[in-house]
């Protein structure tokens, strides 16, 4: 039985590479719940929260991409200058849990475990972000959308560490919305990000909690890119509706005992239509 | 609102002040101890293996493995419990282990004790149980209509009873009519279950400090099932950490006490929260159909009903329960006919009980959302149909009791209505999104939410119905001027440990108040709940201290050779009322001496119902206002609750802090049933036991409360003081929904309101 | 590691030995180190009962993984006012009726103490969405407001006085 505190990211590397086998642990707010209840039991733990590279961000040089640190925490992320760079993660950072989760919560855990009611990843998935991944041989990125393959399941290796998120800083309105039956801390019944790039004329959808997986409502995205009046930030009333049944019909939901497979469809229907509508208010 | 009054006068700490909690300071230091605070060295752990279906036939069962794992200590089933095999609050119904079936998913089938938490969960994986799997009994009508057989020797209907008053012919211009339901909701105490059971040597008795509601009735049933004298079954009360109902039934007293003797060890169980959810009673699901017959004018002539009451696997209190749901059938409205029909039965979902409102939350969504409807049947305002019909002293109920309870029906009304409605627009000034509902969820903007405003009033019965002899017992002791009260009133977290020493200094004239440890080192007090322990045990204190304050008054008279009926308590001073230069002050007049006085205090004698429904089955009543403002985004069906203004009837406000707690923590209560708070049953499984998904009304969810406090003392109250602890939570809930109603223009007939129920 | 580690708790350095690697810190505080002050009450981050400082940052402990945390600063209800005598936010739930069965107020204690540290004259919006994290079954959040409240205004009397 150990617990491991790493340091830096070779160290971690190290570690894991040393023994795949390991837990890792990063905020704890997933992977102590299941031990709480009896779910996981473990041997070895690599924890992560003091490996101080985690929780680094930066712009590049150009300024047209941000990577995240897979350590950050929400809190951080929910401020500035995240408000104004990505305004849709800091939106979403927000709707985590409670003010003690988004202190311990980060990223990274959302990646690791990879919930399709994880607030983070819809705007990752909408951002087309890329996820960077570090094991013994190297680094290897991939995008989101092949990074998450199911319920709870993605594609890092054993031996992988997740490092962090690069996203690209967009000109346009983005925003995260999400509906749970409680003002605060409450688990998505649905979600939706939505993200306009107003120079490369694109308009970007993800959804959450409405299937196994963060879903694209590239139908969407694409339909209405010719509808938009893009000069005037203006679209139609019918456009927006049609946009949100478009956005409604990528939707897989399922029914259980948080809500039901109509409801769930019915709200990212009315979310993408008012995100849309936020994003262009005219016409 | 109605602010706390300060404390003014000389020598504070007297009945009507805002005198402030004896244990607050520990409590805020994290100094007090509750029941999961009570670590002894060497004591073990235990834990209870429960059933993964809800109805089984149990096929085998094998312990020896979880014998085999190191660290255990022992493993106990059916076969161990030495007496009684069941047990219950009313019919001893409820198996301490199940033996040859399973009824409800939850239900213990074997406890071990262990070195670790971690050892006993171990332990119970470890342990062999097979099952033959049956289709549980899940729909209550079916165990009405007799299509399922009976799932329990006692058959599979709990309790039918109706009420027939007056004329059933009768016919109104105006009928209204309505199905309702209502969800399970859960009393969800945060402080879990949790005790320590400490073994006499030689296995001769037990002592448990626990968490519980009612010391002694505890003490009755688990004595039974132990095979043990009452005497050898010592409860202490443990801090509890909030009950509301759910800790009347037994959880794990029989099981901690019989690992306790069994292995001569100390032994600690603490519930996690699942457990909690599966461990302990919750309240009843509801359906309800009520037609009501007005004529033109709204007056009431007449209301039909039927519930149906589903109780779960085991009886619990389903009796009493039942009992208050029919005879609240018409609320705080006078009405001569009734025909009324009410079923409470068993099924295989999680047994119900009590939870704060006890059958009354139920009879009142019904009730309150058909005088909506009757109001617009005749084209009245919400507060002019309550008016019309509003309940006065004197008024004859359809059981055919009498109220005799003071009765402000009409002035809680008007009172509520009298404070201001929220002068802020949507949003509020700032347009801030965490004001609208969805929050940080950034779900809508101010143009997409509509606003409405609901009414709900209702009548509570106090105290314990239908004959039950109901009694609390105290004690006063007076000696050097400093009183001891002793009694064994379960403190919740309610307050009585804060009103009894105002009782007694008020009496007394004294400062110095001690409250001894609560136990059953003296008799019942009853049970705190059904807003009884202010009313009872609040009138044994009294009582007792006033027989002191005889006594006293005759040891001074003799001193001073006067009439002891001339003198009276002045200040902190026995004084001679014909003579007011004489005085003595009381710890001058206690120097040396000590006098003790014990109390068993009744409330009336009530009657059970007869097979219609009639009787003097109450012993007093309660009323309040409640009136909601709420927020609606109709298309995703998100509800934030603005403001709840409310108009209690409290009596006499003993402790006016105090009461305010009990109505804002009330009106939480009643708004999480309004909108978020359900247990989810499918095929009688708990979907919910958690905090993540048993949702409670955070900082976020309540609004504002404005309190306006009705007093108009009860003479029949010992003290003038009615209980206030459930009415808070009983109407708020119908005025929420009806206010969600105004804001859609839609009918909502089920509670908790669900996103879909509003825009689907 | 986990055979043994130190925890330092309130300024106290505490050797736990023969811990379950699995354990809490919430239950590490409460039986290997008998701190009884942090509460659980849900075993999942959703009631803030369990709420401590962890490096000054307020936590629920009973998501945080005790034999992780060596080297770190813990604060729990017992350290934040070590000489006995309670602290202005203590005293102010006290006086305010913002406790009942007391539960929840450890965690609403050190949750409050670390709100008015960020944020020293709060709105009431600010208030409920800081503190949402801490679920009150009794008061209705009431007088929890406004003793929160009540802090805040004595606070920049003082500082005004």
């Amino acid at each position: 039985m150990t617990v491991r505190v790493p340091l830096t990211i070779d160290d971690a590397v190290a570690a894991l590479h040393d023994a795949p086998e390991s837990v890792l642990l990063a905020g704890g707010t997933d992977l102590l719940v299941a031990t709480n209840a009896g779910h996981r039991r473990f041997d070895q733990v690599i924890a992560l929260d003091r490996v101080g590279e985690l929780r680094r961000w930066s712009l590049n040089t150009l300024g047209t991409s941000l990577f995240v640190g897979a350590g950050v925490p929400y809190t951080t992320l929910m401020g500035e200058p995240f408000a104004s760079l990505a305004p849709a993660l800091s939106q979403a950072s927000r709707t985590v849990g409670s003010p003690q989760i988004r202190n311990a919560g980060t990223l990274g855990g959302n990646l690791g475990t990879c919930s399709p009611a994880g607030d983070g990843l819809p705007v990752l998935a909408a951002l087309d972000a890329i996820v960077h991944l570090r094991s013994s041989a190297g680094e290897r990125t991939l995008g989101f959308s092949e990074f998450m393959v199911g319920v709870k399941r993605n594609a890092r290796a054993a031996n992988e560490l997740i490092t962090g998120v690069t996203l690209p800083i967009l000109t346009g309105w983005q925003g995260y919305s999400k509906v749970g039956v409680r003002n605060a801390m409450v688990i998505a019944t649905a979600s939706s990000c939505l993200a306009a790039d107003v120079p490369n004329r694109s308009v970007r959808v993800a959804l959450g909690s409405v299937g196994p997986v963060i879903i694209r409502c590239t139908d969407a995205e694409e339909w209405i890119v010719s509808r938009i009046d893009w000069d005037a930030a203006a679209v139609t009333q019918a456009d927006v509706d049609e946009f949100g049944e478009r956005c409604a019909a990528a939707s897989r939901p399922i029914d259980d005992h948080r809500s039901t497979a109509s409801y769930r469809r019915h709200a990212v229907r009315v979310l993408a239509s008012r995100q849309l509508r936020r994003a262009f208010p005219n016409g | 609102m109605a602010e706390p009054r300060t404390i003014a006068r000389e020598r504070p700490g007297r009945i009507g002040d805002s005198v402030l909690r004896p244990d607050g300071v520990e409590k805020v230091q994290g100094a007090y101890r509750f029941s999961s605070d009570l670590p002894v060295e060497g004591a073990l752990w235990g834990a209870t293996l429960r059933s993964p279906h809800p109805s089984a036939r149990i096929v085998r069962l094998d312990v020896t493995p979880a014998w085999a794992i190191p660290g255990v200590e022992t493993v106990i089933t059916a076969a161990d419990v030495p007496g009684l095999a069941t047990y219950g609050l009313v019919q001893p119904d409820q198996p301490v282990f199940a033996s040859d079936v399973v009824r409800y998913l939850g239900e213990p089938i074997a406890a071990v004790a262990a070195d670790h938490p971690e050892t006993c969960r171990r332990a119970l994986e470890a342990i062999i149980v097979e099952y033959e799997v049956h289709e549980p009994l899940v729909d209550p009508e079916r165990a009405i209509d007799g299509s399922h057989p009976p799932i329990h020797p006692g058959g599979n209907v709990i309790r039918h009873q109706r009420v027939l008053s007056g004329d059933p012919s009768v016919v109104g211009d105006i009928v209204v009519e309505g199905d309702y339901e209502i969800g399970m909701q859960d009393q969800a105490f945060l402080g879990l279950e949790a005790a320590l059971a400490v073994p006499d040597p030689g296995a001769a008795g037990v002592e448990l400090h626990v968490a519980t509601q009612w010391l002694h009735e505890d003490q009755k049933q688990i004595a039974a099932c132990l095979g043990l004298p009452a005497s050898a079954v010592r409860l202490v009360l443990g801090g509890v950490g909030g009950a509301f109902g759910g800790r009347e039934d037994l959880s794990l007293q029989v099981h901690i006490c019989l690992l306790a003797l069994r292995t001569g060890r100390p032994v600690r169980v603490h519930y996690g929260r699942e457990e909690s959810f599966l461990g302990h009673i919750h309240r009843h699901p509801a359906r309800i159909w009520m037609r009501h017959h007005a004529d033109r004018t709204g007056q009431i002539l007449k209301i039909e009903a039927r519930f149906v009451l589903d109780g779960g696997a085991y009886a619990s209190t389903s009796h009493a329960v039942l009992t208050n749901a029919i005879t609240h059938t018409q609320g705080p409205y006078r009405c001569e006919n009734a025909v009324v029909d009410g079923w409470a039965v068993r099924t295989n979902n999680p047994p119900c009980g009590a939870m704060r409102g006890f059958g009354v939350v139920q009879a009142c969504f019904a009730h309150e959302s058909q005088m909506d409807k009757l109001a617009a049947a005749c084209g009245l305002d919400p507060v002019a149909i309550r008016l019309r019909n509003a309940m006065r002293t004197g008024d004859r109920l359809i059981t055919g009791q009498v109220v005799e309870s003071v009765a402000p029906v009409e002035r809680c009304i008007r009172e509520t209505d009298a404070l201001a409605l929220p002068d802020e627009p949507i949003g509020g000034r700032f347009d801030d999104p965490m004001r609208l509902p969805g929050g940080a969820g950034l779900t809508a903007d101010r143009s997409h939410i509509r606003r409405g405003i609901g009414w709900g009033v209702a009548v509570k019965n106090l105290m314990f119905s239908e004959g039950f002899d109901d009694y609390a017992t105290a004690r006063c002791e007076l000696a050097d001027g400093v009183a001891t009260l002793k009694f064994a009133t379960a403190e919740v977290g309610q307050g009585f440990i804060t009103i009894a020493p105002q009782i007694a200094r008020t009496l007394l004239g004294i400062d110095d108040v001690v409250v001894d440890r609560i136990d059953t080192g003296i008799g019942s007090a009853g049970s705190t709940s059904a807003s009884r322990q202010t009313w009872m045990s609040g009138g044994a204190v009294d009582a007792a201290c006033r027989k002191v304050r005889e006594r006293l008054f005759e040891h001074v008279g003799g001193r001073w050779a006067v009439d002891p009926l001339r003198l009276v308590i002045e200040d902190d001073s026995v004084v001679d009322s014909l003579d007011p230069d004489r005085r003595i002050t009381v710890s001058e007049a206690t120097a040396g001496r000590r006098f003790a006085e014990t109390v068993e205090f009744r409330h009336r004698p009530t009657q059970p119902l007869d097979e219609n429904g009639q009787g003097d089955c109450h012993t007093a009543f309660a009323f309040v206002a409640h009136r909601a403002v709420v927020d609606v985004d109709p298309d995703l069906g998100l509800v934030k609750v603005v403001q709840i203004a409310t108009a209690q009837d409290v009596g006499v406000a003993l402790n006016p802090l105090s009461v305010i707690g009990q109505i804002e923590g009330g009106i939480a209560q009643g708004l999480g049933l309004a909108v978020m708070e359900e247990i989810v049953m499918r095929d009688g499984r708990m979907l919910n036991p958690s905090f993540t998904d048993y949702l409670l009304p955070t900082f976020l969810d309540m609004p504002p409360v404005l309190t306006t406090l009705v007093e108009e003392p009860d003479p029949q109250a010992p003290l003038g003081a009615k209980g206030v602890g459930e009415p808070p939570c009983i109407s708020v809930t119908p005025a929420i929904v009806a206010a969600i109603r105004d804001a859609i223009g839609r009918d909502l007939h089920r509670v908790p309101v669900r996103p879909h129920d509003i825009c689907l | 590691m986990a055979e043994l580690y130190r925890l330092t708790v309130n300024g106290v350095d505490h050797d736990v030995a023969d811990a379950w690697i699995g354990e809490s810190l919430l239950f590490v505080l409460r039986e290997r180190i008998g701190l009884l002050g942090t509460k659980g009450a849900c075993e999942q981050g959703e009631c803030g009962s369990c709420s401590v400082l962890l490096d000054g940052e307020l936590v629920c402990s009973c998501l945080v993984l005790a034999a992780a945390q060596t080297g770190r600063s813990i604060v729990t209800i017992e350290g934040i006012a070590p000489e006995g005598s309670p602290t202005d936010v203590q005293q102010a739930f006290v006086e305010a009726g913002a406790v009942q069965c007391g539960f929840c107020t450890p965690g609403l204690i050190m949750a409050t103490q670390r709100l008015l540290e960020r944020i020293p004259a709060p709105t009431d919006t600010e208030i409920r969405e800081e503190l949402s994290g801490n679920i009150c079954r009794c008061t209705g959040y009431g007088r929890l407001v406004s003793a929160v409240v009540d802090v805040a205004r004595r606070r920049a009397e003082g500082d005004r006085g």
